[in-house]
């Protein structure tokens, strides 16, 4: 097993044991939609006008929260020396990083959000584009939140730190996904070209961010 | 003014000659007035020293005078404030820190099989790392249940697997009873009959033959 | 070798005696071209034929917005010098820019809301070029946390440098996105600093304004970094009477 799998699969496997947080965030998604929907009170047509955007935005948040974990467990046991001085670039072990969290946390709130997406009235005609554009949009939150991460691996309690820094960069991976969301239900033309610009939005973090991740964890190791 | 070569290559000299044996080693590093800062703040300077196959050095020096600083620079996870590290492999160290590295949640096993895969070990690196550390009673269990000495075995059992020529070590004693200090000083010993260059920091005795001492000292 | 600190490495009393008076200049052009600009903005221009006096809001909120976005570009064009060249001023120019910029951009903000309540009978209406502001305001919230999160100065300056180079690269990206969800949720912006509404006569206290703004940032950045040196020097002497660097010996 190369250097890059081995990473997914033990960030993956530390996800799922006890203590891991992979079950966290799923829950946290789901609390954020049922408090929002006890504040907007049992008004249907209201709920499902506004399901998808509610679910983009819990989706963020629940990623938000999680971001922490990605990279302060390691420095703070250890184990990030050894992801640097292993013998593959620490670019690819960043992705590798990256990509274990969109498989532990973001591939998990997809699942979720068409059972929440029941709880809000999602008409059935909508939840075909919301799964899609969480799918690929979640990818670009779990990229640019692990670059937060990087930046706050040494740092203890930074998850409201990380939430701040992380808020404004992903404004445009919430526009195009709650855009395609929304359009997609609307049977909007518009829908296919909110999908292009949110992939062309992941693809781009999972350029930048591996990048920027590396560099900043090169000055998070004393 | 400021410079690293953890991203140049340079040519080595030629040691291979002498080593016939394919698992030996042959890598030597030379540090050339080197300065490492803490905080923003040089703690360590004028520091040059040679680090030949089969050498070792025992880095000594009272708390806080930046030893582990040092030791990092050296190992490269620590770019210096001045001065040149040059050696002929960048891939040729492992660092072993105070902490272990290992995850809780995880075997034993498991720990051990990330590191074979993270160092591209061969597949029988884990198994024969964890006999040698005497950790094959605990192959099942969860890291976070061992107790300090043996966690502490886990931690060590990275310089194994990782095998590379020069280690760099952290405090590798602290924590663990006379039979694995003694356990330890075997595998120092055959690491660098094998040809390679180990530098520990510690307060601790140890015992290692022909060991330069080095201290960090005003 | 002497050196007790990194920072020792530029050389800030050579800074010092330059930026006094080039502090001065600025700090004068700034006053003189204000008192102009504002006498041509609030006296001496035309009243917009739809919007009235309150287009004069304009002569403060179009250089504060042009500013908001300078003012980022500056900070992360010196932080990719402070993390290329590893001067240390210019992570300090990054550093101090950052307050500076982050006022500009509030007073973009307020005066943008002024200026559209008339409009929109509303105090914020989610307007494209706002909302790109309002972003980008969080954009520096986020730069200047990181800096207070992190005790250790050296490394601040290198993980913010980080920090305002990737969020340099992704403002065009935010501004497309903000302007593609404005054009789709919203009508066209009232507000415009370009296009037929500007009259020729509006130009003048515009770019007066811009150079009074300019010359204001040039004297606050100066003065700022003036006083991030002096208690850094501070430290450091604080720092070097407990410890100095030691030297490795054989024994």
């Amino acid at each position: 097993m190369s250097a890059f799998a081995a990473v997914i699969v033990r960030d993956v496997t530390l996800a799922f044991r006890a203590g891991g947080g992979a079950l966290q965030a799923v829950s946290f998604f789901a609390l954020t939609i049922v408090l929002f929907a006890l504040a907007v009170g049992p008004d249907l047509s209201l709920m499902s006008d506004i399901a998808s955007p509610v679910l983009w935005a819990g989706a963020l948040l629940a990623t938000m929260i999680s971001l922490e974990q990605i990279y302060r467990p390691d420095r703070e046991d250890g184990s990030l020396d050894a992801l640097v001085e292993c013998g593959d670039s620490l670019v690819f072990i960043a992705l590798a990083k990256a990509l274990a969290h969109w498989i532990s946390t973001g591939l998990l709130l997809v699942a979720a959000a068409p059972l929440l997406a029941l709880l809000l009235n999602l008409e059935g005609s909508a939840l075909a584009p919301l799964v899609i554009s969480l799918l690929i949009g979640t990818v670009g939150l779990s990229l640019i939140g692990a670059f937060a991460g990087a930046l706050a691996a040494a740092l203890p309690r930074a998850g409201v730190l990380i939430a701040v820094i992380v808020s404004p960069l992903y404004a445009p991976i919430l526009i195009f996904g709650s855009g395609a969301a929304s359009a997609g239900a609307a049977g909007d033309p518009q829908y296919g070209a909110n999908l292009m610009l949110l992939a062309a939005s992941s693809l781009f973090a999972a350029i930048i961010s591996p990048l920027a991740s590396a560099a900043a964890l090169r000055f998070n190791l004393d | 003014m400021v410079s690293s070569d953890r991203w140049r290559w340079e040519r080595a000299p030629v040691w291979s000659a002498a080593m016939s044996d394919a698992s030996a080693f042959a890598v030597s590093l030379s540090a050339r007035d080197l300065a490492v800062a803490r905080g923003g703040r040089i703690i360590v300077e004028n520091v040059s020293l040679d680090l030949k196959p089969g050498d070792a050095i025992v880095l000594k020096g009272a708390n806080g005078a930046g030893k582990t600083t040092l030791l990092r620079a050296l190992a490269g996870l620590l770019p210096p404030a001045a001065g040149e590290i040059t050696l002929s492999d960048e891939d040729a160290r492992v660092f072993c820190g105070t902490l272990n590295a290992s995850k809780a949640a995880l075997s034993v096993d498991e720990n051990l099989q990330f590191w074979t895969a993270l160092y591209d070990a061969p597949s029988g690196a884990a198994v024969s790392a964890r006999s040698a550390l005497g950790l094959d009673a605990f192959a099942a269990r969860p890291a976070g249940q061992l107790s300090t000495g043996y966690a502490r075995r886990l931690g060590l059992a990275r310089l194994l697997i990782a095998n590379r020529p020069l280690w760099f070590v952290d405090e590798p004693i602290a924590g663990l009873d006379a039979g694995s200090v003694k356990t330890f000083e075997a595998i120092l010993n055959q690491h660098r009959e094998k040809g390679g260059g180990v530098i520990v920091a510690t307060h601790e005795a140890i015992d290692i033959p022909n060991a330069r001492m080095m201290e960090i000292s005003h | 070798m002497s050196a007790t600190s990194i920072y020792e490495y530029a050389n800030p009393a050579q800074f010092e005696r330059v930026a006094d008076r080039a502090f001065t200049l600025a700090l004068i052009a700034a006053l003189v071209l204000g008192a102009f600009g504002l006498y041509f903005a609030l006296f001496n221009s035309p009243a917009d034929y739809q919007q009235g006096e309150t287009v004069r809001i304009m002569y403060v909120h179009v250089p504060a917005a042009w500013m908001a976005m300078f003012c980022y570009s500056a900070m992360a064009a010196a932080s990719a010098a402070g993390f290329i060249w590893k001067h240390p001023l210019a992570d300090v120019a990054a550093k101090e820019t950052a307050p500076i910029g982050a006022g500009f951009t509030f007073l973009a903000l307020v005066t943008g809301s002024l200026w559209g309540k008339p409009m929109w009978g509303a105090w914020w209406a989610w307007d494209a070029r706002l909302t790109s502001v309002l972003i980008l305001f969080f954009l520096y919230i986020g730069y200047m946390t990181l800096w207070r999160a992190i005790p250790d100065k050296t490394r601040a300056a290198k993980l913010a440098a980080i920090l305002a180079i990737v969020g340099f690269v992704n403002v065009p990206i935010i501004k497309f996105s903000v302007d593609w969800w404005n054009s789709l949720h919203q009508p066209a912006s009232i507000i415009r600093a370009d296009g037929p509404t500007i009259h020729g006569s509006m130009l003048t206290p515009l770019f007066l304004m811009i150079g009074a703004y300019m010359a204001g940032y040039v004297a606050m950045l100066l003065a700022s970094m003036k006083n991030e040196l002096a208690a850094r020097r501070l430290a450091r002497m604080e720092q070097l009477e407990t410890t100095k660097p030691a030297g490795l010996v054989e024994r």
